[in-house]
């Protein structure tokens, strides 16, 4: 009754992808064990994805931390050569893009169209990140014999709540503030965070170093507050449409001052300018005597 | 001085390093939260050896961790105080003027700091003007390359003669386990330092890697015990180098209260040297009360 049988091939077990969270250029679990299941819009479970706590949070700020100053002393050109790389590989894995947006209920070429306007955002902000200092830098007529200029310099760690948009929507939200020698931490909240987790994985191939980019997935009233109020952010981008969302984690961001930009767009396709960058950015002015 | 062959020739016990780790990774699982964490953070900064051991050190820069001692944060008043302030023999006077009064130890690092290859004399005068200088406590470290060679006698006269330089002073010796190699030798070094006159035994300079690693600091605290139930004397341990987070070191502490007691959860008879530590202790002290992530920028160096 026993014998031994080949497996036929019909009957192989399928091997299923395990998307784990990107923190520090690793990809751990969520520390506290948790998962959610992603569903297609059927109802079919498609995936297990990691449900992050408060502690993958601070987790992920440290890394974005670390990460900041050597991103930040990067030259503006290289930044601009990583950020064509992710550009890159982006269009390399186009098809596997295309079929996890087709698979959120996109058309195929619905689904094709936005892994491209995501790849050439991407390449837009590659060109500006050695542009926009020169374009929004000044000389300042002043009165006194000062020779008095303003250069803008990253806000540090910027907190970025991921708008629902899976792919073109992330890629606009993140690209602009790491072109601009910030690091980030990405909440992913929407109902469709496999592109996300999906694009860590091209970050981690695109020549971006660990912590620039950190994408958290899980619910948006476990993390958004702790990461809203955590005192080592310098900002935060809230990519949300509905405005007691923006309002309760402008309330937590109070105690560091943190300035906060809210992105209510539903509709990604014109969310590209290089102000984008420069709200991120802060700017520092400098009054240098001179003699009269 | 105890004749250096009665001194050396003991067995000192083998070492089990599988049966270490396990014990040690079991110990590190436990979980501490809340008024628990809270008083185990406050005990940690009472233990704090603050430490500035670089060539680049100053006055200035002394002055500033004696500040730092004195005040570790202001917005937090009810602070325990740190236990010492450790630095080189040449920066004892101002470390001592700067916090006379305040009930704050002066540690000194002396012995030809931290390769200890020095001749046996010049040594002992540093130890001498340190504790002249004023220093309440001498961390030496003690001949590696000797005790490697397997001249235990040496290794525990030099340790014998240190204690009478210093003292009143108390003497913490310092092992440097990280070039010692092997579990077995640390034991031996831990047994022959404290039947030699050391009040503390402590792990490392800081200057090697790695350092107070956990295993390593779990048989120096074994050691204690079986000092301790032998003699009836109870000597200090001080891990120094690595413990940066307040993580790190409730874990210790975890450890000493399982191995050693209840005793040894006091700055006489525990310390961490360390220079980053206190800081992270600061943040996650303002954390448990505040529930927010505090950023180090909040606090000063």
């Amino acid at each position: 009754m026993s014998e031994r049988r080949p497996a036929a091939a019909s009957h192989r077990l399928p091997v299923l992808k395990t998307h784990k969270v990107y923190v520090g250029g690793k990809f751990p679990r969520s520390e506290s064990g948790r998962f959610d299941r992603t569903l297609a819009p059927d109802g079919t479970p498609i995936a297990n994805i990691c449900r992050c706590s408060r502690k993958d949070v601070r987790d992920a700020v440290t890394a974005a931390r670390a990460a900041q100053a050597g991103w930040a002393a990067r030259t503006a050109y290289n930044r601009g050569q990583v950020l064509y790389r992710i550009a890159e590989m982006l269009e390399g894995r186009s098809g596997q893009f295309g079929a996890l947006l087709a698979a959120g209920g996109a058309t195929p070429d619905e689904a094709a169209a936005e892994v491209q306007a995501a790849t050439d955002r991407l390449l837009h902000y590659a060109g500006w990140t050695d542009k926009f200092q020169q374009v929004f830098s000044s000389v300042n007529p002043v009165a006194t014999s000062h020779f008095n200029f303003s250069i803008l310099e990253p806000m540090g760690v910027v907190g970025v709540l991921a708008p629902e948009s899976p792919l073109l929507g992330l890629v606009s939200s993140i690209a602009p503030a790491i072109a601009g020698g910030n690091t980030t931490v990405v909440l992913v909240t929407g109902s469709q965070p496999l592109p996300a987790t999906t694009f860590g994985e091209v970050l981690n191939s695109s020549d971006v170093p660990g912590g620039v980019v950190n994408i958290l997935t899980g619910r948006r009233d476990e993390m958004l507050a702790p990461l809203a109020a955590h005192r080592d952010v310098d900002a935060l981008l809230l990519c949300s449409p509905d405005p007691d969302v923006a309002r309760s984690a402008e309330i937590e961001a109070v105690h560091n001052l943190k300035r906060v930009a809210v992105r209510p767009h539903e509709d990604w396709t014109d969310v590209q300018s290089p102000y984008e960058i420069t709200d991120l950015q802060e700017v520092k002015t400098t009054w240098h005597p001179i003699g009269s | 001085m105890q004749s250096s062959t009665a001194t050396a020739s003991f067995e000192s016990p083998p070492i089990d390093t599988v049966g270490v780790e396990e014990r040690v990774a079991r110990l590190c699982s436990r979980s501490i939260k809340k008024d628990a964490k809270l008083q185990a953070l406050h005990l940690t900064l009472s233990m704090i050896d603050l430490t500035t051991l670089e060539g680049a050190d100053s006055e200035g820069k002394v002055r500033q961790l004696c500040a730092k001692a004195l005040q570790l944060h202001a917005a937090l008043p009810d602070l325990p105080h740190v236990a010492a302030v450790c630095v080189y023999p040449a920066l004892v006077g101002v470390a001592k003027r700067t916090l006379k009064g305040s009930g704050i130890n002066v540690a000194s690092v002396a012995t030809s700091f931290p390769a200890g290859q020095a001749p046996v004399e010049i040594k002992l005068l540093e130890v001498r003007r340190a504790v002249e200088a004023g220093a309440d406590e001498v961390d030496m470290v003690i001949s590696r390359g000797r005790f490697l060679a397997g001249d235990f006698a040496y290794t525990a006269d030099e340790i014998a003669s240190v204690k009478e330089a210093c003292g009143d002073a108390h003497l913490k010796v310092i092992l440097e386990t990280g070039e010692l190699g092997t579990l077995d030798a640390v034991r031996r070094a831990s047994d022959l330092a404290m039947r030699s006159g050391a009040d503390f035994i402590k792990t490392s300079t800081g200057k090697i890697k790695p350092a107070a690693t956990m295993p390593v600091v779990l048989v120096m605290l074994e050691a204690i015990r079986d000092h301790y139930l032998r003699t009836g004397e109870k000597i200090g341990m001080k891990p120094a180098g690595g413990i940066s987070t307040a993580k790190d070191a409730i874990r210790h502490l975890v450890m000493v209260r399982e191995t050693l007691g209840q005793d040894w959860l006091d700055p006489d008879l525990y310390r961490f040297g360390a220079s980053s530590l206190a800081n992270d202790v600061l943040r996650q002290i303002v954390k448990q009360g505040s529930g927010i992530y505090q950023s180090f920028d909040d606090f000063s160096m």
